[in-house]
């Protein structure tokens, strides 16, 4: 037990104070920050919006189409020869060409552009052709476009899971979101992680001290105090990162706040507005969407009434636990292997499961998160931090699949650090030879 | 005297081959022992044995008259072929690391590796990493971590590789020292010369075999050829019925350099008397056969087909 808190000690204490960990820290959370904040920035920047001239020699469009977002329509000349020719001379993005129509098959609609229209303006402009078409159909079938909308119905449903403990309101959306976040999680962990395990246990081999190490303490000894003092390391920097995270957004909140950010932009379309005198604000609406959805996302989430300890509790053990369980797996790997380049054979049955849950995590966990693929994915420790995870937020998770979930990836845990120690060992003194498949099994049942 | 460690018909199989085939050996505590063999004998197959990095299939390692046991870890200090140190760490810190690993407390170990570093006059890289030291310095500080722990029986497998002239009678001096101290040193090479002045006791291994083992007198005294070099001047009679003349050299001025070996029954006085009653003698001497040459021998006599399929015997 001391040898092993020595090992773990060292293993700590030299990555935590190497000047890469340091770096790492801090950067962490600027790019962290940065990976949120560009994509608002650039949003920003390319406000330019896109004109299209409509060249509507069919009569079509009685109005112009509604202004969508960042996409205005104007009209210019109905034939299309001077229509060309004025479209040479303005900065339109383009120019829809609609010909003399026959309603009930329309067809001939032409866009000219410049550079190609981008898949998203053509859907754009399709879709005003298409409304322009229906609209013309319906006053011709004599129907009042208002009358339709007010036909339309939206119905919301409240999702109540009934349970031995009772009725529970719960909400489907927001329970997948929290599944899928949770899982991604402990996905990019365990990847990120895992390498440096393995690259930790080969660290002895490479540096050819594992004779003496190995002479001091047993191969079980050593992995356990490695894996948990990597693990340790992992953990600091992430809380490190959440910390320094939380602290600097909290330092630039005053610039890029979801708040502030939908007032900048209600100004801002405030503006263009007035500047291009139409009549309606699409953006402002927008921004009032923005905030709508926020809204929303939060009595959903309120609605879903998730077992917050509960979730947060399992988060924590199912991170940890599936962090350690892989990072011995990778440990394994690194035990088997001399040098990296010959690590990726090994690589890719330990990931696979991991991979595989996130795979069918869709088809599969949030869908019927407690059928039976589910409930196997969540008891086997290969797939269980995951699916478990991803299981939990939707309620109904008996207490015994939960505790019988966490005594197996316990067990796997140490199952798999005895399997490392086992290679590790016989590893030792077989330098320098290519490993296989085979070769591994022997070293399981070798009485060395 | 009970032996401090010895083995008894310690067996060994990997996949491929036997490493260790019934080898058994008594090492006597304070003694420098001799480990010897060409490479691939089976040499560092049974110091694993005996630093428990691995075990044997067969036989027993006993210390003390105990078998060998997790607790005997603390006894033995080991220097492997491979050397090498966390390169990244410094000096002090991963001395200390190591000491502790043994079972050290940290004021115990802090002290004795300011000694040692003081000793082996590298006390001023205490607090460098181990990757800016020189070569000779690093194989300093993996011997200091040898023996930091001051185990009874010091493992050392190619001990002077990689040192240069000055450091590796550093080294010996040290080991000397630790003899004197109580420790038993057990050297395994396949560089017999290097050690063969140095060991009380030897045991020479070949193809998984011991072939041979004792204290070096005794060995040398049995593998004595009665070969004698005599340098003089003069003119030598050839044949003669106590001796024969096996090489004869004429140097100028009527020197001559020959080696002359005795029929059985005659003494060395009797070719010395009729030497001086003939010649002008300048040198006698015996040929004592090297450690190396006993052991190309013995390997001929007892196994020559491992000659015969020119194995390097050196």
């Amino acid at each position: 037990m001391d040898k092993m808190f020595l090992i773990f000690q060292r293993e700590y204490l030299t990555r935590v104070r190497k000047k890469s960990f340091l770096i790492m820290s801090l950067v962490g959370p600027l790019l962290t920050v940065a990976l949120f904040a560009v994509p608002v920035l650039i949003a920003k920047m390319s406000d330019s919006g896109k004109v299209v001239a409509i060249s509507d020699a069919g009569g079509l469009f009685q109005t112009l189409p509604e202004n969508n977002g960042d996409l205005r329509f104007t009209r210019v000349s109905a034939d299309l020869p001077t229509a060309k020719a004025e479209f040479k001379k303005t900065k339109y993005d383009a120019l829809l060409h609609v010909p003399k129509l026959d309603l009930t098959n329309p067809g001939g609609f032409q866009v000219f552009s410049r550079k190609g229209l981008g898949l998203s303006l053509e859907n754009d402009v399709r879709r005003a052709v298409e409304g322009a078409v229906e609209n013309q159909r319906l006053s011709q079938a004599g129907i009042d476009r208002a009358t339709l909308d007010k036909m339309k119905v939206k119905v919301e449903l409240q999702t109540i899971s009934l349970s031995d403990e009772g009725e529970r309101s719960s909400s489907t959306g927001a329970s997948t979101g929290v599944a899928y976040i949770c899982g991604f999680l402990i996905y990019m962990f365990i990847f990120i992680y895992g390498i440096q395990i393995m690259r930790g246990v080969m660290e002895e081999k490479t540096n050819r001290i594992v004779e003496v190490v190995i002479s001091s303490v047993k191969p079980f000894q050593l992995m356990m105090g490695k894996v948990l003092g990597i693990a340790a390391v992992g953990f600091t920097q992430l809380a490190l990162w959440v910390l320094l995270s939380v602290g600097i957004s909290s330092v630039m909140a005053g610039s890029v706040s979801p708040d502030k950010m939908v007032e900048a932009r209600v100004n801002r379309t405030a503006a263009t507005t007035t500047a291009t005198l139409s009549t309606d604000t699409p953006q402002e609406k927008a921004a009032k969407k923005d905030t709508n959805v926020a809204a929303k996302m939060t009595t959903a989430l309120r609605a879903a009434n998730l077992n917050v300890p509960l979730l947060v509790g399992c988060f924590l053990f199912y991170f940890l636990g599936g962090y350690l369980f892989y990072g011995a797996l990778f440990g394994a790997i690194g035990a088997a292997v001399d040098n990296e380049t010959d690590t990726q054979q090994f690589m890719l049955p330990v990931t696979m499961p991991l991979i595989l849950t996130i795979i069918v995590s869709q088809a599969v966990l949030t869908t019927n998160p407690n059928g039976t693929v589910a409930f196997w994915m969540s008891m086997i420790p290969l797939t269980s931090p995951i699916a478990m995870m991803m299981r939990l937020p939707f309620g109904g998770v008996p207490l015994w699949q939960l505790g019988l979930s966490m005594v197996l990836l316990i067990g796997g845990f140490m199952a798999a650090i005895w399997v490392a120690a086992r290679i590790y060992r016989v590893g030792i003194l077989m330098y320098g030879k290519k490993i296989t498949y085979g070769e591994l099994s022997k070293w399981l049942f070798y009485k060395g | 005297m009970q032996p401090i460690l010895q083995a008894l018909n310690v067996r060994k199989a990997y996949a491929q081959h036997v490493a260790l085939d019934g080898v058994s050996l008594d090492i006597p505590e304070r003694s420098i022992f001799g480990l010897l063999g060409p490479n691939g004998a089976g040499k560092t197959s049974l110091i694993r044995i005996i630093t428990q990095i691995t075990g044997a299939d067969a036989g027993e390692i006993r210390i003390r008259g105990e078998k060998l046991a997790p607790r005997h870890i603390a006894e033995i200090g080991y220097l492997p072929e491979e050397r090498g140190l966390y390169k990244k760490m410094k000096v002090g810190e991963q001395l200390l690391y190591l000491a502790r690993l043994k079972g050290l407390t940290r004021t115990d170990a802090t002290q004795r590796i300011k000694t040692w570093l003081q000793r082996l006059d590298i006390a001023a890289w205490a607090e460098k990493n181990v990757e800016d030291l020189s070569k000779g310095m690093q194989q300093k500080v993996q011997f200091i971590a040898t023996v930091l722990h001051e185990p009874g029986i010091i493992i050392l497998d190619e001990p002077f590789s990689g040192f240069d002239p000055i450091n590796a009678n550093l080294i010996k001096d040290e080991i000397l020292a630790l003899r004197e101290k109580g420790a038993t040193i057990i050297f395994s090479t396949h560089r017999m010369e290097s050690v063969e002045e140095m060991c009380d006791n030897i045991a020479l291994i070949n193809r998984s075999r011991k072939v041979l083992d004792g204290t070096v007198g005794d060995i040398r005294n049995t593998f004595r050829t009665q070969t004698y070099a005599v340098e003089g001047r003069g003119r030598l009679m050839v044949v003669h019925p106590d001796f024969e003349v096996i090489e004869h050299h004429e140097r100028e001025n009527g020197h001559f350099y020959d080696v002359i070996r005795l029929h059985a029954g005659a003494t060395p006085n009797d070719l010395l008397r009729y030497l001086i009653g003939n010649v002008e003698v300048h040198a006698f001497r015996e040929l004592i056969p090297s450690i190396n040459d006993i052991f190309i021998r013995r390997v001929r006599e007892t196994m020559p087909e491992t000659i015969l399929e020119g194995e390097p015997v050196h």
